[in-house]
């Protein structure tokens, strides 16, 4: 276009640099638990970790490796994840799809009290009950069905459908004696790959990162999804992480080693938030393309 | 006047006939719908059908229908309780604040991301910003006690070595608030301005072009050109998180509070799940929760008629 003139590179200067110190503000935190992660408990504690790491060893994930009741979660939060995203997408998406067809009678009205739950609803106290009365309650469903489909989603996909399918081929195929199931399946969807990404990743996060469904609905500890161990682990008292501890290694008993075990306590924490965080963090990137388009697609003009 | 009627008559019944004949010839399209609207009216409908017990007296043993009614008894209760007050004033409270100092931000950061020039810049800031949205709330109220903690938190040793006292953050009530929003903050300013990225990506370049051709300035252009292009998802934000003024984050504060912090700390979700839910008084927070539905509806349908109002934009 035209040439940048002086104030163009100052607005830039300008812009760069206090993006540059937010994106550091943002990173920083991050960076910090990862070398506090592998750094010596005592460095860490005395604040001499802050900008490379300091005694580099593992015991916080030889511990966290070594401890049952995270690996267990662990494996939970994986099934949770997959079933509850596959049933999350089926009903999103088939939805989503019919709720296009606003001609067809009675359409717009559910889709009216579709909408409507977005701003009112039950509230916790009749859902809990319902669930317990359903005898969902210390079964996966529990964490599952209520939220198996979000409003938000199924508008924004919807929309998606909406504008970036052109009718004419779905005109077309209907011509040629398709039936509704195979133009949902053999055009709809495979024209949707960006959406669905970001859907599953949606979705799949949530599950992911999913606490209070578990909080009240699972009592079984065989059931105890990755988050509701955690929580035990980092925030319920230090006697957990202590117990973790004694649980691997030796044993003594003089006011040294008490400390010692609580400086490693502190250690392990850090340890245990990047063992539970990572898979989140690994798959975003790669979707990121996806869901700037995505959402681009589906929520213009919503 | 009678044939008159009797053709409308007709003629709505043939409308029915055919309304039926157009619901039968594209089955498949209702037969996909199923799942998802059995979800709704079980899971959606199905608990606002058990909102009743808050206007009687619900007993688990004869179930929700034959418990006796006893009208606003439980609203009564709750209002008259010396908590009611508190708890409401917290949530309020929360939410203005999360409102007043959280919904600038991302709007702010979008702009300046917007203008960008060099694509990889603009991804890695993307990239970072949005990543702590991904942190589940369970590892974030983690990562703000590690960080804060008066012994070994880094924020502490920058207190210390600046010649301060450590604090410990997490057991003084008049901290909980800034705490929970900025962390909030923090944690969601990337992720919320990609809708405001999305909006600003179909502002027509042309009228750019002609700005810069009348000797418009990078900042004129952006409060003149872009801010107005953005107005309308700007609205519809705000008309949301007006809509969910009580809603704040019930899971992190829960997850924050202590003991010695509830004076500040305790909000109308946390007080409806340690009674209701650890308490079993399930029709008072029936009552409770059914309080703060109304509430948001309100503001909701409030906030969204002075839009319309004033600025053509709102929900519906």
């Amino acid at each position: 276009m035209l040439a940048r003139s002086r104030e163009d590179k100052v607005f830039d200067a300008v812009n760069i640099t206090l993006l540059s110190i937010l994106t550091l503000l943002v990173a920083y935190p991050l960076y910090f638990v990862v070398i506090a992660s592998f750094s010596g408990p005592a460095a860490v504690n005395f604040g001499e970790v802050l900008l490379l790491p300091k005694d580099i060893n593992f015991t916080g994930y030889s511990f966290v490796f070594k401890d049952k009741s995270l690996w267990h979660g662990y494996m939970v939060t994986i099934v949770l994840t997959l079933v509850g995203t596959a049933v999350n997408l089926a009903l999103t998406f088939t939805g989503a799809y019919a709720l296009t067809k606003t001609a067809l009678p009675g359409i717009r009205v559910l889709m009216f009290l579709i909408t409507f739950t977005m701003f009112f609803g039950g509230g916790m106290v009749p859902t809990y009950i319902l669930v317990s009365s359903l005898h969902l309650r210390n079964t996966l469903w529990a964490m599952i069905l209520p939220g198996a489909v979000s409003v938000y989603n199924l508008i924004l996909v919807r929309t998606y459908y909406m504008k970036s399918i052109p009718e004419e081929i779905m005109d077309a195929a209907r011509i040629d004696g398709c039936s509704d199931f195979k133009l949902f399946l053999r055009i709809a969807l495979p024209l949707s790959a960006p959406i669905i990404a970001t859907m599953a990743l949606f979705y799949g996060v949530g599950h992911w990162n999913q606490f209070f469904a578990a909080l009240i609905y699972i009592s079984d500890k065989n059931l105890f999804p990755l988050q509701l161990v955690l929580r035990n682990m980092l925030l319920a008292s230090k006697t957990a992480m202590t117990d973790m501890i004694q649980g691997g290694a030796m044993t003594g008993d003089n006011a040294r080693y008490l400390s010692e075990l609580m400086q490693r306590a502190e250690i392990l924490k850090y340890a245990v938030i990047i063992v539970s965080t990572l898979p989140i963090l690994m798959v975003y990137p790669f979707l990121q393309k996806y869901f700037m388009r995505g959402i681009m697609a589906g929520s213009l003009k919503g | 006047m009678t044939s008159g009627r009797a053709i409308t008559a007709h003629t709505a019944a043939a409308q029915r006939s055919s309304r039926l004949q157009l619901i039968i010839k594209n089955y498949q399209i209702y037969l996909m719908l199923l799942p998802c609207l059995l979800y709704f009216a079980i899971f959606c409908y199905g608990p606002m059908y058990g909102v009743q017990i808050a206007f009687k007296d619900y007993n688990t043993g004869i179930g929700i229908w034959n418990s006796p009614w006893v009208g606003l008894k439980h609203f009564r209760r709750f209002m008259s309780m010396p908590q009611f007050w508190q708890v409401f004033k917290n949530t309020l409270l929360l939410s203005l604040y999360s409102l007043i100092a959280g919904f600038p931000f991302p709007i702010l950061i979008s702009l300046m991301i917007n203008e960008i020039s060099r694509h990889r810049f603009k991804k890695v800031i993307q990239t970072v910003t949005y990543a702590p949205h991904f942190i589940s709330t369970v590892v974030m109220v983690a990562m703000i006690s590690l960080f804060l903690s008066p012994t070994s938190g880094f924020i502490n040793k920058f207190i210390e070595a600046l010649g301060g006292e450590a604090i410990n953050f997490m057991i003084k009530p008049a901290y909980f608030p800034h705490i929970y929003v900025w962390t909030g903050i923090w944690q969601h300013f990337g992720w919320n301005s990609i809708i405001y990225l999305a909006a600003l990506a179909s502002v027509d370049e042309a009228l750019h072009e002609s700005a810069v051709l009348d000797g418009a300035s990078r900042l004129q252009r952006i409060w003149y050109i872009n801010l107005p292009c953005m107005a309308p998802t700007i609205v519809i934000q705000l008309i949301l998180s007006l809509g969910g003024i009580l809603g704040a984050d019930f899971e992190k504060v829960l997850l924050m509070q202590n003991a010695s912090i509830m004076e500040t700390a305790d909000i109308i979700g946390t007080y409806t799940y340690r009674i209701g839910i650890l308490g079993s008084e399930f029709s008072l927070s029936s009552a409770i929760g059914i309080l703060n539905s109304v509430i948001n509806l309100i503001m909701l349908v409030l906030v969204n008629g002075i839009c319309r109002r004033i600025s053509d934009t709102s929900l519906w």
